[in-house]
């Protein structure tokens, strides 16, 4: 038998119906392993106090109508820069280390109302500076597969949340790679939705025009039924989309990928990638041609053009953004910020300046505007295309030292799909000394069905989603 | 020497929505606690988001559509960046370079136009106050109109005098009031001004233009049309002396100190804020439709002008036109007897204007009895025996000689000149008194 902190969204469901256990025992049973494992892989930065409280009025809940709600009792680890009243967050940052927001981010609203319970909040890089989770004030987090190696970011917390099974579930939030690089590192699988698909509405900004709130789990099946709930218009974010959301859940479990054309791209098989991360990648459109899906080399803009995009929009919207963190209102002085988040704010700045907004922002939005075109070009034809999400395996503890544009490296894979505001699932693809390899299927805007089903599919005819025995891991 | 002064005005418009700019707080901050009309998105705190108040951009519309403006189909908003304590998230949502107004003009009464370059969409910043807390002077930050909307209005420097300054300001403080966005309540700050002003100077070694000054937060027409003036002779003064011109670097931003009637210097270009605009990610650009354009159109009342040349064309003096049409009790009484034969439109208006009849009363028993010469009108009829008198020296001379019975010849032409409608005690007092 399963041990609770093996069960995805529906086990749980069905455990509790069954009586098999109780929603404070599962909140135990995690408690206790956060106590044994977090102070060695830093994961969480602060917990719930109220959780067991919590769990108990779910039980009765439970006990007295059953389970009406798509995410009641399961327990959540969230990314730091998701606002949670009563929890304090810090998006890993000095400048607010004990700020206690005044609400909840619409997205936590959300899943508190589809029932979900918060166990505590995730490391992540400073304000989401970064792709090792090692730009946090707090120390890195460090890879339940390997802890000597990194998590990934920004959203390392909350991906190694769920390799190290500390939680059912996680929240995170992808601005380039944030979501799908750190699943693809801790072998989790991950879903960014498109740009506008979930509110930011209470999310700590870091590229508002990239960020996207989502989930990482143990499935895609957990990914979807979370991005279900957290989808839709949010009256507090204006550029949340008014498409009616999917239901996500009825792309799961297809039987096969007959009539889905998807598109391999050669660019993204880069020749500094290593042959076997190529292979690994290969194989798995061997195994979507072998459920049916048409699988095709197409070709696309040369990713590294991305990085130049990304990182000037990113920079210019970060310098903008970080400008509120005046010391006025709350929160200590700038110089507490870190050298990344200056160096971020400084880039940005001069970006933005009188006489290069010209020769950079607008440049880059042109590009920017080319790099959609093509995509929308591909979507004529191809339901997804795929990649790697990453050109190797997880970097070892301090590979960012010295590296200002490491992330943006890292993420070359998946900064195209985050500047069109596409939406794409990371699904773990194999493995590579040891370490998890990820695959990313990435859809049109909106299309979040097409790239869960292929995921889905893919994932249940495969056997890659796997979870280290910390005992021996770390 | 010939020097020519060129105006141009900002003026910024807080506008009387139920909510702010970005958030569902109340925009109506004036008198209010301080920091109680806030939330999230206008105190700037982490993950809130800017939400555009719709009744706001259409308020902004209408101004423009009001000002003869071309309603930009495409529109967005932008950042503009600065750092002051009482601007919460360190950046002001404003809109560079795709307004949702341009090129709109108003008409001076002389016929001269003032192009209008752009109406644009922004919020209003907290307010800062320097007081003394427990023996410290300390600054205290209220955010109650942070957020609050602001409208821009950017004149092209048209304007070629203080004085038609002033009028530009009258015209765009009657229009907004009349298409209801604002009160524009100069003393609670809902109208601010910022003049900015340089001269052009031609002489035999040629054409110069002396160096721009910006003359920040002006909040009375007096004081503006103060500071201009001050500004044009100072600057005047000043090139005589240096002979420096006007570069594309040496604008100055300058203060006015309404009590010593000075305008004061605050920063230089050099010092000037790069604002770093970017266009606000936050909200999506803007497609003004057509079909609203209308709706807003069809909703604007008459315009100031439009009434008063109404006016105008009924035959009333331009003068009294512009005094009834501040007072809606007589705009209407005009109205309603505009088309009786048996009132002389323009000598009702001379009447209401003057405030020699009661607009609240019988309006047609009043204007008989105020138009029967020689009665309430005295006036009238003083110029007409003062002509007679013009007219007759001799008759004059006579009576300075003591012939005091020619005093009646006088009276009987006056009668017979009113048509005898003349009240013979009030001309023979009115002869009596311009024969002395």
């Amino acid at each position: 038998m399963k041990q609770l902190h093996e069960l995805t969204i529906k086990e749980v469901h069905d455990g509790y119906l069954n009586q098999d256990f109780t929603c404070v025992e599962l909140v135990r049973h995690f408690q206790n392993r956060i106590e044994k494992y977090n102070p060695k892989l830093n994961i969480y930065l602060a917990l719930n106090d109220n959780a067991l409280t919590e769990a108990e009025a779910i039980d009765k809940e439970i006990a007295e109508k059953g389970i009406t709600r798509p995410l009641l009792g399961i327990p959540f680890a969230v990314k730091d820069n998701f606002l949670t009243k009563g929890i304090v967050t810090t998006a890993s940052s000095n400048i607010i280390r004990d700020y206690h927001p005044q609400y909840d981010s619409t997205v936590i609203e959300k899943i508190k109302a589809a029932g979900a319970l918060i166990l505590g909040k995730t490391n992540m890089d400073s304000f989401a500076h970064g792709s090792s989770t090692e730009t946090s004030d707090f120390g890195p987090t460090l890879n339940p597969w390997n802890s000597d190696k990194l998590p990934g970011g920004s959203s390392g917390g909350s991906a190694a949340a769920i390799a190290a099974q500390l939680a059912t579930v996680a929240l995170g939030s992808e601005t380039a790679g944030s979501i799908r690089q750190p699943a693809a590192w801790c072998g989790v699988t991950g879903l960014k939705p498109t740009y506008g698909r979930a509110s930011r509405y209470g999310i700590i900004a870091m590229a508002s025009s990239t960020d996207s709130p989502g989930p990482i789990g143990r499935s895609v099946e957990d990914c979807a039924i979370v991005t279900e709930v957290i989808s839709g218009k949010d009256f507090q974010d204006a550029t949340t989309s008014p498409s009616p959301v999917e239901k996500y859940t009825e792309s799961l479990y297809a039987a096969d990928l007959r009539g889905v054309r998807i598109g391999i791209v050669k660019e993204y098989l880069l020749t500094e990638m290593r042959e076997d991360v190529k292979n690994l990648i290969l194989n798995a459109a061997d195994k979507l041609r072998s459920l049916g899906a048409t699988v095709e080399e197409v070709s696309l803009m040369d990713p590294h053009y991305s990085i130049g995009v990304y990182t000037v929009i990113q920079r210019s919207e970060v310098s903008s953004n970080l400008a509120r963190f005046d010391g006025v209102r709350f929160g200590y002085e700038r110089d507490t910020l870190c050298e990344e988040t200056k160096r971020r704010i400084m880039l940005g700045t001069y970006t933005l300046s009188a006489g290069y907004y010209d020769a950079f922002y607008k440049k880059a939005q042109a590009v920017r505007t080319k790099i959609v075109d093509e995509f929308n070009e591909i979507f004529k034809t191809y339901d997804a295309v795929i990649g790697a999400v990453s050109p190797g395996p997880a970097h070892s503890l301090g590979a960012t030292k010295n590296q200002p544009m490491f992330g943006e490296m890292e993420d070359v894979l998946l900064e195209p799909s985050s500047i069109a505001g596409l939406t794409s699932v990371g699904v773990p693809c194999g493995f590579i000394d040891n370490l998890p390899i990820g695959l990313q299927v990435t859809s049109n805007q909106l299309k979040e069905s097409t790239a869960i089903k292929i995921a889905d599919c893919f994932q249940r005819h495969t056997q890659f989603q796997l979870f280290p025995d910390l005992d021996k891991t770390i | 020497m010939k020097a020519t002064p060129l105006i141009g005005l900002e003026v910024h418009v807080e506008l009387e929505t139920n909510s702010k700019m970005f958030c569902g707080c109340p925009a109506d901050h004036f008198g209010k606690d301080p920091n109680t009309q806030t939330c999230p998105v206008c105190l700037g705190l982490p993950g809130a988001l800017p939400v555009p108040n719709e009744k706001a951009i259409e308020s902004c519309l209408k101004i423009g559509l009001a000002l003869n403006c071309r309603i930009n189909t495409l529109s967005k908003f932008d950042r503009k960046q600065y750092f002051y304590p009482d601007l919460a998230k360190g950046y002001q949502i404003s809109q560079y370079d795709q307004p949702f107004c341009s090129d709109g003009f108003v008409m001076l009464d002389s016929g001269k136009r003032i192009g209008i370059e752009r109406v644009h969409m922004e919020e209003d910043t907290g307010k800062l106050q320097h007081v003394e807390l427990e023996g410290k002077k300390v600054s205290l930050v209220d955010f109650n109109r942070s957020g609050v909307p602001l409208v821009e209005i950017v004149s092209r420097p048209d304007l070629s005098s203080s004085v038609e300054a002033k009028e530009y300001l009258k015209k765009i403080h009657e229009i907004i009031r009349a298409i209801a966005v604002s009160s524009a309540d100069m003393e609670k700050g809902q109208m601010r001004l910022e003049p900015t002003v340089n001269v052009c100077i031609e002489d035999e070694s040629g054409t110069h233009y002396t160096p721009l000054s910006e003359i920040k937060n002006i909040n009375s027409f007096n004081f503006a049309t103060q500071a201009i003036d001050f500004e044009i002779t100072r600057q005047i003064t000043e090139f005589e002396k240096t002979g420096i011109e006007k570069t594309v670097t040496n604008k100055t931003t300058r203060g006015y100190d309404a009590v010593k009637k000075i305008t004061f210097l605050q920063r230089t270009k050099e010092e000037a804020k790069d604002y770093r605009y970017f266009p606000e990610p936050d909200i999506p650009p803007f497609i003004i439709e057509n079909e609203l354009i209308e709706k807003l159109k069809g909703e604007l009342p008459q315009l100031p002008d439009q009434v008063i040349s109404g006016l105008t064309n009924l035959g009333i003096e331009l003068k009294y036109a512009k005094i009834i049409y501040g007072n809606a009790d007589a705009l209407e009484v005009i109205d309603k007897y505009k088309d009786d034969q048996e009132i002389d439109i323009s000598k009702l208006a001379n009447l209401i204007a003057n405030k020699k009849i009661e607009i609240t009363g019988d309006i047609k028993g009043e204007y008989q009895k105020a138009t029967r010469v020689g009665n309430s009108n005295a006036d009238e009829l003083k110029v007409v025996v003062e002509k007679i008198i013009a007219d007759n020296p001799d008759i004059v001379a006579d009576y300075k000689k003591g012939k005091t019975n020619v005093a009646g010849f006088f009276v009987g032409q006056a009668m017979k000149e009113t048509k005898g409608q003349a009240d013979p005690q009030t001309l023979s007092k009115i002869v009596l008194d311009l024969l002395k």
